[in-house]
């Protein structure tokens, strides 16, 4: 229960995050928190954050945005599956390993991302349009331990 | 299988509007998320006005009062041109007149993806928003509503691609739809022939002619005319006069008579 409140606190952050306005240079440099967060969630709890959270997890950011229904919601569950598929292994990797990979799998987010406004014409026009990608990188081992010390202390919580 | 669902999702939300009603739905509890987000940039904007120095305050006042003064000397003169306007107008059976109702609506602080062209007011379906209605800031016509929930409604801008807007020319009163344009920000007027007068710097106004939009609030300023003899239409480029990305406070109008009037007074 607990767990997921957590889980809960984690995206409403994730989405606030995503919500606040940012200067006008900086708007290509938003990470993709929502998937940060998703990412960390498949790879240490798997059982609880599957497919079916990163549907909804999209719609709502679908919602949110005013983007075309679906379609963060279909970039998330494919990047999803990639990163359940690989769950045991990313969760061994060293943490630069573990860095890169969720650079790739935000990467692919992205690219999936592109190629949908590709189909309906509406392409970002600057190449800083993949800028996000990188800063998600840089941001991912802040975020991993982030969650993982709230995560330890509840577990504290709930041992005594 | 949830990948083929958000497929159909994503094919019907871009061929129909099935699922318009479904959004709205959904929209309304997450308002509050960025009423929420919204709010602690707002107060701090409010603390710093509190924190402004008394003289920079008194300084704007004054600055505020003779811009008014300007204004309103040019009102009167703009008062008694709408009242001839309307008398000549209603002498010649036309039902568009000018004025219409007004609401100042602010913008929420939450930004959406950078390649979405869509903005997000702080004013509902309690205030009386419904789809449809033209947006203006100071400069001019910013965008229409295109999704109302209780408490926030979305406008489309001017240079979404999917917006049309008519327009014309205020030097000659050549008419045409300015379409938003998705790579330069710009908005694009489209199906003008090469042979059409139309220069660098003319003023596109709203023609009122598709009953959306009220007529005469400026639109754009044309930046660029090329004419590439192998296409057949000319290239033209405006730059649309509302700071599209930059007003904070924004004017919904109600046009002055009802979609359903206009058109019996068109049956008629």
């Amino acid at each position: 229960m607990r767990k997921w409140l957590l889980i809960f606190i984690s995206f409403l952050l994730a989405f606030m995050l995503t919500l606040v306005p940012m200067p006008e240079w900086a708007i290509w440099f938003r990470p993709a928190w929502i998937m940060l967060v998703l990412i960390y969630w498949n790879v240490t709890s798997p059982q609880r954050v599957n497919l079916g959270a990163a549907c909804i997890v999209g719609i709502m950011l679908d919602l949110l945005n005013g983007t075309l229904l679906g379609e963060h919601a279909f970039a998330m569950i494919v990047t999803s599956y990639f990163v359940l598929k690989m769950q045991a292994r990313i969760k061994m990797f060293p943490l630069l390993q573990q860095t890169f990979c969720v650079w790739l799998m935000v990467f692919l987010y992205q690219l999936l991302i592109y190629c949908i406004q590709g189909f309906i014409g509406e392409l970002p026009k600057t190449k800083w349009y993949w800028a996000s990608s990188f800063v998600s990188m840089l941001l991912w081992p802040g975020v991993a331990s982030i969650l993982k010390s709230f995560k330890r202390r509840s577990r504290l919580r709930m041992a005594s | 299988m949830f990948a083929v669902l958000t497929i159909i999702m994503m094919i019907l939300d871009q061929r129909t509007n099935t699922l318009n009603q479904m959004r709205v739905v959904l929209t309304a509890p997450l308002t509050s998320l960025q009423y929420l987000v919204s709010w602690p940039i707002n107060l701090i904007d409010n603390v710093s006005q509190l924190m402004s120095s008394r003289q920079a305050l008194l300084n704007e006042n004054l600055d505020l009062k003779a811009q008014q003064l300007l204004l309103k000397a040019q009102m009167q003169r703009l008062v008694a041109l709408e009242s001839e306007n309307n008398q000549l107008k209603t002498l010649l059976r036309s039902s568009a007149q000018i004025q219409g109702k007004m609401v100042i609506a602010q913008l929420l602080a939450v930004d959406s993806d950078p390649f979405i062209r869509q903005v997000i007011l702080d004013k509902g379906s309690h205030d009386n928003v419904s789809i449809g209605l033209p947006v203006l800031d100071a400069n001019g016509v910013m965008g229409q509503i295109i999704q109302v929930s209780p408490a926030t409604s979305r406008v489309m801008l001017i240079n979404d691609p999917q917006s049309g807007i008519p327009v014309q020319d205020t030097r000659n009163n050549i008419r045409a739809i300015a379409v938003g344009d998705s790579y330069s920000n710009q908005l694009r007027l489209v199906n003008i022939s090469h042979t059409t007068d139309i220069r660098i710097g003319d003023l596109f106004v709203t023609s009122g002619l598709g009953q959306n939009y009220p007529e005469g609030y400026p639109v754009g300023e044309v930046v660029s005319v090329v004419h590439d003899l192998g296409l057949a239409f000319a290239d033209i480029k405006l730059q649309s006069k509302a700071r599209l990305d930059q007003s904070r406070q924004v004017l919904v109008v109600w046009p002055n008579k009802s979609a359903s009037e206009i058109k019996e007074h068109k049956n008629a």
